[in-house]
């Protein structure tokens, strides 16, 4: 923060010489509770802080040392320079703490791979827009690039090249250089469908596609009807759940096709087998349970797609939901947390849907507890997701299209339900905005203007 | 050139053939086939033909031949495996370049003849243009034809070309006022400009946000309308850089200084110079176009662009012209007895028109053509009969194919951007919609459509600055290029995606940050440098 703080062009350094104006010399950090600084930070980690700022002296005070973080970035968007250039900033007593514990951005290394550097520049500006969770949904059917010590077949053949892997030793850097920014590394290993790359480097997985009678040497989602199958995702799944020490895991669950199993005879007939009829959703569902019992195996927590409820798999209790369909989103957040479950919400976020003109307005209107719902229902809104897929995003793109767009969610997410004035949001936005980009995030503008720089 | 009949299946076939098909945009007419030669960084040379009108010294073309050599064997990132010197078959260790008409140190111009032939044979590697222009285009084209083994070696297949541009006039339009745009960016831009045989940097330089441009002869209107006199301005040094910058790649630059409207930026330099709009019989504190009827207006004027004829020395000026909002020239009292003097009732495009002729005129004296936005035409100014009219509306007043049909009918030339407006984005990939537009598209005689002199693909900068101006524009902008550049009938949207996704892979390898087309990868990925 230093860094941020005073790192700029040295022709807006201020005069040398100090006026006579009152100089504040230091700020006092101080963790009040067990620092954690040596955890992992997870749901219920206490993001809270209080900052006073008074000559000489300014006092940052959190219980942890995620509030800490939270608190520093606040303080370095306190300072500014006056005409003169001199680092100023003005007396305050601040009181903060999220509104939502989970404040996620959805990155998908799968559709293009993204190289280390992105991810950690992503990083850094979630940290600038006190975003706590990183999404990585870093497997689909396009590539695989996530080097598995147990399945290494799996990167070698599903990634795009051999230079378009994460190795272990990446997604270590990745984790630890957000652990250091209070930020949580949730990753998505999706399935049953989605999961075509899986399918080049491990045999027999993926269900072989039927035309009549004859194999279509095309293939659809997992097969869930070989002991196979659940022997090598209890495998996989026990090494990622070492890998990645986030308490949850995602299993996706989204988009199953059932055409491909239904064209296969030997999965009819395992259907008749199960008395599961014609209903395939059944079938989803005895996978989808299958998997969420192996994820309980290595202790982690589940999130999955909201299809996974919708389609009935019996959930187990804290296994949560992310609502992504926009049609009725509100309606699904209804239903899912009457059901009891906690919801992400991320329907409304989609940022991938790009369109001409300040869409970032509309995703600051969005309040994610607009539904009809008790108050348990309420309380039941882990927070939301923004979510950036990658069939038009790479490294070319990524952060202009995330960011400021993303920072409206951010303040969504983070800031209390009353503050939703849009000029007033506008124009603080556009000043955070041109401190990202004097940090080194491309920012793009918000509308025409200027940067002093 | 090759008669028309002949290359279309010479065409198709080298669409089949091997590995020049990263080409973009695609030459008139190609043949190629498997055999191909060998190229050693060391050993190979650009090189002048003893009987070229271009010779050592010629700058355009021997910093062509630098630019080439580094964009071919210096890539930035990757760490070549060293070929091994295998005694190769075929060796090619120059290409040599003839150009048949003189002119190394002109500017390009709307006439310039860009056509070029490319001959790699066994007896030759040669590149015979017109002009330097040609020969700037005809190494462009060599550069995407050389490609590398998996071992590493620099290969090129045996190749005849014989290409020229559909339309001469391919222009790109940035817009440095809404945002400022740093000189590194325009350059850059120029660059890939070139990579895609655009010759028409069209800068948008000044309009209501800002007034970046650095006047000598009223440096107050820089002072008081750029963002920050500081820092967000263009000087006289930047701007002739610009301009020879653009000139050693073969591009235009067309100025535009746009009035009566989109003016309010030059208010705080030029007091007396915008109409002050009226809240009855009061002035309100704001400021609407050029004030029309003022005498002072019009020395202004003279005076401006006597400097911006002398600095921007290309043959056209763009006026502008576009969006007048005659609410407050309405609501002004003087120019409301103005109207009743000059007989022109209630209709204010009369007034604009007024205004407008003025200073065309003005601007004809100072030995300038100049295009003008489309509303020039629709309000029925009388212009003089080579102006050149830039279509920009989708749909009003009446479909831009329309539009072009009623400009050309009435014997203006035109230039094409409505479809082209690249600062228009939505999710998927909308290059392939821009690539579909079929300039010529309209009901019309020959002579009619020989007056569409090409087209512009338009980035304005509402939202548009520096940390997303290259994704933004490219790749979109090459199928512009290409329908530009390209033979009409070159339309197969699968060949041309495959071509601009490989074209897209070597713009990053070039250092353009160019976004993906679709779901895929390059083998050298963009890093932040």
């Amino acid at each position: 923060y230093h860094g941020y703080i005073f790192n700029l062009d040295k022709s807006q350094r201020g005069p040398a010489k100090r006026n006579s104006a009152v100089e504040l010399k230091q700020l006092l950090v101080s963790i009040v509770l067990d620092s954690e600084c040596d955890l992992y930070p997870n749901v219920t980690s206490d993001e809270s802080y209080s900052l006073v700022v008074k000559a000489p002296v300014a006092f940052l005070k959190a219980n942890r040392v995620w509030g800490a973080l939270r608190g520093l970035e606040t303080f370095s968007q306190l300072i500014y320079q006056d005409s003169y250039g001199t680092f100023t900033i003005n007396e305050c007593n601040i009181i903060d703490s999220p509104r939502f514990p989970h404040r996620g951005i959805l990155i998908d290394t799968a559709r293009h791979f993204l190289p280390i550097k992105s991810i950690l520049e992503t990083l850094d500006a979630m940290a600038f827009n006190k975003f706590n969770v990183l999404h990585w949904h870093i497997v689909d059917d396009q590539s695989f690039p996530y080097q598995s010590v147990t399945f290494p077949e799996l990167s070698n053949k599903g990634s795009y090249s051999l230079s378009h892997v994460y190795t272990p030793t990446d997604v270590h850097t990745v984790i630890e250089y957000a652990r250091l920014r209070g930020i949580r590394v949730i990753p998505e290993f999706d399935s049953p469908g989605h999961t075509q790359s899986w399918g080049k480097g491990q045999k027999n997985l993926l269900t072989p596609c039927y035309n009549g009678h004859k194999q279509s040497e095309t293939f659809g989602p997992i097969n869930p009807i070989l002991n196979s199958t659940y022997s090598f995702l209890s495998q996989l799944f026990k090494e990622v759940s070492a890998v990645f020490p986030d308490q949850f895991i995602h299993l996706g669950g989204d988009e199953v096709e059932f055409k491909c199993w239904e064209s296969n005879p030997e999965i009819r007939d395992f259907m008749k087998w199960k008395g599961f009829g014609e209903d395939y959703k059944k079938l989803e569902s005895f996978y989808v349970q299958k998997v969420l019992d192996i994820a309980s195996t290595v202790n982690k927590g589940a999130i999955v797609w909201q299809e996974v409820f919708d389609d009935h798999v019996k959930l187990q209790p804290g296994t949560i939901v992310q609502v992504w369909k926009f049609q009725s989103y509100s309606e699904e957040q209804a239903q899912v947390t009457a059901a009891g479950f906690p919801v992400i919400l991320s329907a409304p976020w989609y940022l991938d849907w790009i369109s001409y003109g300040q869409d970032w307005k509309g995703y600051y209107k969005v309040d994610p507890l607009d539904f009809s719902g008790s108050p348990e229902q309420k309380k039941l809104v882990m927070g939301g997701e923004a979510c950036l897929w990658g069939e038009y995003v790479d490294a070319t793109n990524l952060t202009p299209r995330l960011w400021p767009r993303a920072s409206a969610i951010g303040e969504r997410l983070w800031s209390h339900s009353d503050v939703k004035d849009l000029e007033d949001a506008y124009n603080r936005l556009t000043v955070h905005r041109c401190r990202m980009v004097s940090r080194g995030i491309a920012a793009e503008p918000l509308y025409t203007g200027y940067c002093n720089h | 050139m090759a008669a028309s009949g002949l290359w279309l299946p010479l065409l198709l076939a080298a669409a089949l053939a091997g590995r020049a098909a990263a080409l973009w945009p695609w030459p008139q007419y190609i043949q190629t086939s498997e055999a191909h030669y060998a190229i050693f960084p060391h050993d190979f040379q650009f090189r002048y033909h003893s009987s070229s009108a271009a010779q050592p010294g010629c700058s355009v073309l021997d910093e062509a031949f630098q630019r080439y050599r580094d964009l071919l064997f210096s890539s930035r990132a990757w760490y070549p495996p060293e070929p091994t010197r295998k005694l190769h078959a075929l060796e090619k260790n120059s290409l040599v370049v003839l150009v048949v008409t003189p002119g190394c140190n002109q500017l390009p111009s709307l006439e310039s003849l860009e056509n070029y032939t490319l001959t790699i044979n066994d007896d030759h590697c040669f590149l015979l243009s017109e002009t330097v222009w040609g020969a700037l285009r005809g190494l462009e084209t060599f550069s995407q034809l050389v490609w590398r083994s998996p071992e590493g070696m620099f290969l090129i297949n045996k190749t005849e070309i014989e290409d020229f541009p559909r339309f001469s006039h391919r222009g790109l339009l940035l817009d440095t006022s809404r945002h400022y745009l740093p000189l590194t960016t325009i350059m850059d831009t120029l660059d890939a400009m070139a990579y895609n045989k655009f010759n028409v940097f069209h800068w948008h330089l000044v309009d209501d946000s800002s007034f970046p441009y650095d006047s000598y002869t009223f440096p107050e209107l820089t002072r008081k309308g750029s963002y920050n006199p500081a820092t967000h301005i263009y000087t006289a040094q930047d701007v002739k850089m610009v301009i020879e910058y653009a000139r050693l790649r073969g591009i235009r630059v067309l100025a535009e200084f746009d009035t009566p409207g989109h003016t309010l930026s030059w208010g705080p330099g030029v007091p007396g110079l915008l109409t002050p709009c009226y809240s009855g019989s009061h002035p309100s504190g704001t400021f609407g176009p050029v004030n029309p009827i003022l005498n002072s207006t019009y020395e202004f004027m003279s005076s401006f662009f006597l400097e911006v004829s002398s600095v921007f020395p290309d043959f056209y000026l763009h006026l502008g012209g576009d969006e007048v909002d005659f609410t407050c020239w309405k609501s002004n009292p003087d120019i409301q007895n103005f109207m009743k003097e000059k007989g022109f009732g209630s209709d204010f495009k009369q007034l604009e028109s007024y205004y407008i002729q003025t200073l065309l005129n003005i601007v004809s004296a100072y030995d300038k053509g100049y295009v003008v936005w489309q509303e020039v035409f629709d309000n029925k100014v009388k212009v003089r009969p080579d102006t050149i009219i830039q279509v920009w509306r989708e749909e009003m007043p009446v479909h831009y194919v329309k539009e072009m049909e009623l400009i050309t009918k009435a014997g203006f030339r035109a230039l094409l951007s409505a479809p082209w407006y690249l600062n228009h984005i939505t999710y998927g990939p909308d290059w392939s919609e821009i690539y579909m537009v079929e300039p010529l598209e309209f009901k019309g005689s020959p002579q009619q459509k020989a007056l569409v002199i090409g087209g512009e693909a338009c980035m304005w900068g509402e939202y548009v600055d520096s940390t997303n101006l290259a994704p933004r524009l490219w790749p979109r902008a090459g199928a512009v290029a290409e329908r530009l550049w390209s033979n009409k009938l070159v339309t197969n949207l699968d060949s041309a995606f495959k071509r601009l996704t490989q074209f897209r892979c070597e713009l990053l390898r070039r250092g353009v940050q160019a976004q993906p087309l679709n779901v895929g990868y390059c083998e050298q990925e963009f890093e932040q440098t």
